[in-house]
C-alpha cells in the first residue's frame, strides 16, 4: 500500500442556522481546501463524500445531491454514512483510493446542515431505533448518551463537577478558533446550573445543532511532495462497528474504539499511545464522551481519565492536549464536518500552523476519533508530520 | 496555511430563529407523511405474541448458551442458528438509567408545572444472561431514588388493552 497524505484543508463558519444551502457551504469548504494548496479541480482524480442522515435535509440520495458542490462532477464519486462516526470515516475511505494506488488525489468533502429539520433535528433520530422494540417506548439520542454516561460514571464513581471540565476546557481552547460557533469562558458551575436535559446531561454538557462544511485533499506521497514541503501523513487507520443490540453491551466502556485504535496503531508502528501520541482530538459530542473515547483510544487507563483531566494534562499545554480546536463543545457540531474539523485540527498542530491554538512543544504524532450510530461506530486516524 | 478568521468570514451568513421563523428570509416548508407496516419475522413476533400474554421470552445460543433478549433467529457472536425459546422472568434491575426533562423530539417538558420527568433506562431481565438488557421505562418511583441494581417488576396492561407490543408493559417499577 503507498503512503497517504493530506496537503491541503478548508472548512467554513459553523453557525446553528446558516443562509446558505448546503451546497454553498459544501462548495466554500472545497474551494478552500483547493486553494490552501494552490490545486485546482482540473488535478483530482476522485471525490469522497460524508455526510449523516438523509433525514436531517430531508433530502434522500444527499450524496449525489451534493456531488457537484464538493468537485465531483463527472468524477469517480461515492458518499459513505456510518452516522456521527463519519467526519472520520472520511479520510479513511479517501485513504483507500489513494493507499490502493488507484488514484493519485482524492478531495474528501463533509457537509451537514442540521438546522433544517424543525422545530428540532433530534425528532429526527426516532427511526434509527428498532422499530418494533424500541421505538414505541420514544428514545431519542439524548437519552442514549444520558444512559451511556451514568453507566461510565456509576462504573468508575466519576462527579458531574469532574466531568464537566471538558467543557469549560473546550469551549476555552474554542476561543481561538475562527469557525467556532459555542466558544467562551464557563465555569463548572455554569454547566452544573445549565438547564438538565436528560439528566446527567444537562445542556452545557451538549454540542449544539450546528450547519458547517469541511474538506481535506488527500495525495498519494509522491505527488504530496510536489505539492508541499509538510506533508502530514496518515500513518494508521482503524474503524469497527459494534452490535445494534446496544443495551446488551455494557456501555461503560467503548469496545469498539478500542478495536479501531488498535488497528490504527498496528498500521502506524504505535506500541505506547500515550507515549507516543501528543496530540488528541476525541469525539465530544457530549462532555463524558471525549472521556471516554480517551478510555477507548487507550489515551488514559480505565477510570483513570477524571483525575488526569482535573490535574490538567488534557490543557493546550498539558502532557496529552485534547481537542486544541475546541471540539465539538466549543467548535460547534455539524455531524459529518465536525469529524473532518477534528482531523483538520491535527493536521494544523503537527503542520506548525494552528495559530493561536498551537500547541507548545512541536508535536508530530496526533490521532482523532469519531464515533455514532447507536453509540457503536468506531472511526480512528493516526496522523504524523 | 493557517485557516484564519478572515478565511472563513465569508463562507457562511448567521440567520436567527426569527428571521426564518417570521418569514424574512423565504423557506419551504415540508411534513413528511411516511407509512409503513413492518414485519417483525418469526423471532420478534414470537416476542411480541408472548407479549400479549404477559409473558418475557428469550431464545438461547446452544453454543455460547447465552439466554437472549429480544429473542433472535440467529447468534451475533457465534454466528449459528439459535436452539430453544425459554421463559423469562418479568423482574429485572436497573442496569443503567436518566431523568428526562425533554422528549424525544427534544421538547422541553413543564417540569415546573408538574409534570414527571420521563425515565427510562435499560433493565437486565432475571433469567437472561447477564448483561442481557432492553430498553423500557421505569414508573411509580421518584425519578430522583432510582439506582444502579435497583429490583424491579413489569407492571403489565390489563390483557384485554394489550396488542401484541413493547408497550403491553406500562412500565417497571421497584420491588423490595
Amino acid at each position: 500500500m503507498r503512503r497517504v497524505a493530506i496537503v491541503g484543508a478548508g472548512l467554513t463558519k459553523f453557525y446553528r442556522n446558516t443562509q446558505e444551502t448546503p451546497k454553498e457551504l459544501a462548495y466554500e469548504a472545497t474551494k478552500m481546501a483547493l486553494d490552501s494548496c494552490e490545486m485546482t479541480l482540473s488535478d483530482i482524480n476522485c471525490v469522497v463524500h460524508g455526510t449523516a442522515p438523509d433525514a436531517f435535509d430531508g433530502v434522500h440520495m444527499k450524496g449525489e445531491y451534493l456531488s457537484d458542490a464538493s468537485g465531483g462532477l463527472r468524477k469517480p464519486y461515492m458518499r459513505h454514512f456510518v452516522g456521527g462516526g463519519t467526519g472520520v470515516f472520511s479520510p479513511i475511505h479517501g485513504w483507500f483510493h489513494v493507499a490502493s494506488g488507484m488514484f493519485d488525489t482524492c478531495l474528501v468533502v463533509c457537509e451537514e446542515k442540521m438546522s433544517a429539520a424543525y422545530p428540532h433535528p433530534a425528532g429526527a433520530f426516532l427511526t434509527i431505533f428498532d422499530h418494533t422494540t424500541e421505538q414505541p417506548l420514544y428514545p431519542t439520542l439524548i437519552y442514549i448518551f444520558a444512559i451511556e454516561m451514568n453507566r461510565f460514571m456509576t462504573t468508575h464513581g466519576y462527579r458531574k463537577e469532574d466531568i464537566a471540565l471538558v467543557a469549560v476546557k473546550n469551549k476555552k481552547n474554542a476561543m481561538n478558533h475562527p469557525s467556532a460557533q459555542l466558544p467562551g469562558e464557563i465555569t463548572v458551575q455554569d454547566v452544573l446550573n445549565s438547564e438538565i436535559m436528560a439528566w446527567p446531561v444537562n445542556r452545557l454538557d451538549i454540542s449544539p445543532t450546528s450547519d458547517g462544511a469541511a474538506a481535506i485533499l488527500l495525495a498519494s506521497e509522491d505527488v504530496a511532495r510536489r505539492i508541499t514541503e509538510k506533508p502530514i501523513w496518515m500513518d494508521g487507520v482503524g474503524f469497527c462497528l459494534d452490535t445494534a443490540y446496544w443495551c446488551t453491551r455494557d456501555l461503560y466502556y467503548p469496545d469498539y474504539l478500542e478495536v479501531a485504535a488498535r488497528q490504527a496503531y498496528k498500521m502506524a508502528g504505535i506500541k505506547e499511545p500515550s507515549k507516543e501520541i501528543h496530540v488528541a482530538e476525541p469525539y465530544d459530542p457530549f462532555t463524558y464522551k471525549e472521556l471516554h473515547h480517551i478510555e477507548g483510544l487507550m489515551l488514559a487507563p480505565r477510570g483513570k481519565s477524571v483525575q488526569m483531566l482535573v490535574d490538567g494534562a488534557f490543557n493546550r499545554d498539558g502532557n496529552l492536549p485534547t481537542s486544541p480546536s475546541g471540539g465539538l463543545l466549543g467548535v460547534g457540531n455539524p455531524i459529518a464536518a465536525a469529524g473532518l474539523m477534528k482531523i483538520i485540527e491535527i493536521y494544523l498542530q503537527l503542520k506548525g500552523e494552528a495559530g493561536k491554538r498551537q500547541i507548545p512543544g512541536k508535536p508530530t504524532c496526533g490521532v482523532a476519533n469519531a464515533w455514532g450510530d447507536l453509540m457503536q461506530v468506531g472511526t480512528v486516524v493516526v496522523m504524523r508530520s | 496555511m493557517e485557516i484564519t478568521e478572515k478565511m472563513v468570514e465569508k463562507t457562511a451568513t448567521k440567520l436567527s430563529a426569527e428571521e426564518i421563523l417570521g418569514g424574512k428570509v423565504l423557506s419551504v416548508k415540508w411534513e413528511p407523511k411516511l407509512k409503513y407496516a413492518w414485519d417483525n419475522g418469526p423471532a420478534i413476533g414470537r416476542y411480541l405474541a408472548e407479549l400479549k400474554n404477559g409473558k418475557i421470552i428469550a431464545k438461547k445460543c446452544d453454543k455460547c448458551h447465552r439466554i437472549m433478549l429480544p429473542p433472535r433467529m440467529f447468534c451475533e457472536l457465534c454466528w449459528v442458528p439459535t436452539g430453544e425459546w425459554v421463559y423469562v422472568q418479568d423482574t429485572g434491575i436497573v442496569n443503567t438509567w436518566i431523568v428526562g426533562y425533554v422528549d424525544w423530539k427534544a421538547t422541553r417538558l413543564d417540569i415546573k408545572g408538574g409534570v414527571r420527568p420521563i425515565t427510562p433506562g435499560i433493565i437486565e431481565i432475571d433469567g437472561a444472561s447477564k448483561g442481557m438488557g432492553i430498553l423500557h421505562h421505569l414508573g411509580e418511583v421518584d425519578p430522583w431514588k432510582i439506582y444502579r441494581g435497583m429490583k424491579v417488576k413489569a407492571v403489565w396492561k390489563p390483557p384485554e388493552e394489550r396488542t401484541g407490543a413493547i408497550t403491553d408493559i406500562k412500565y417497571f417499577k421497584p420491588i423490595d
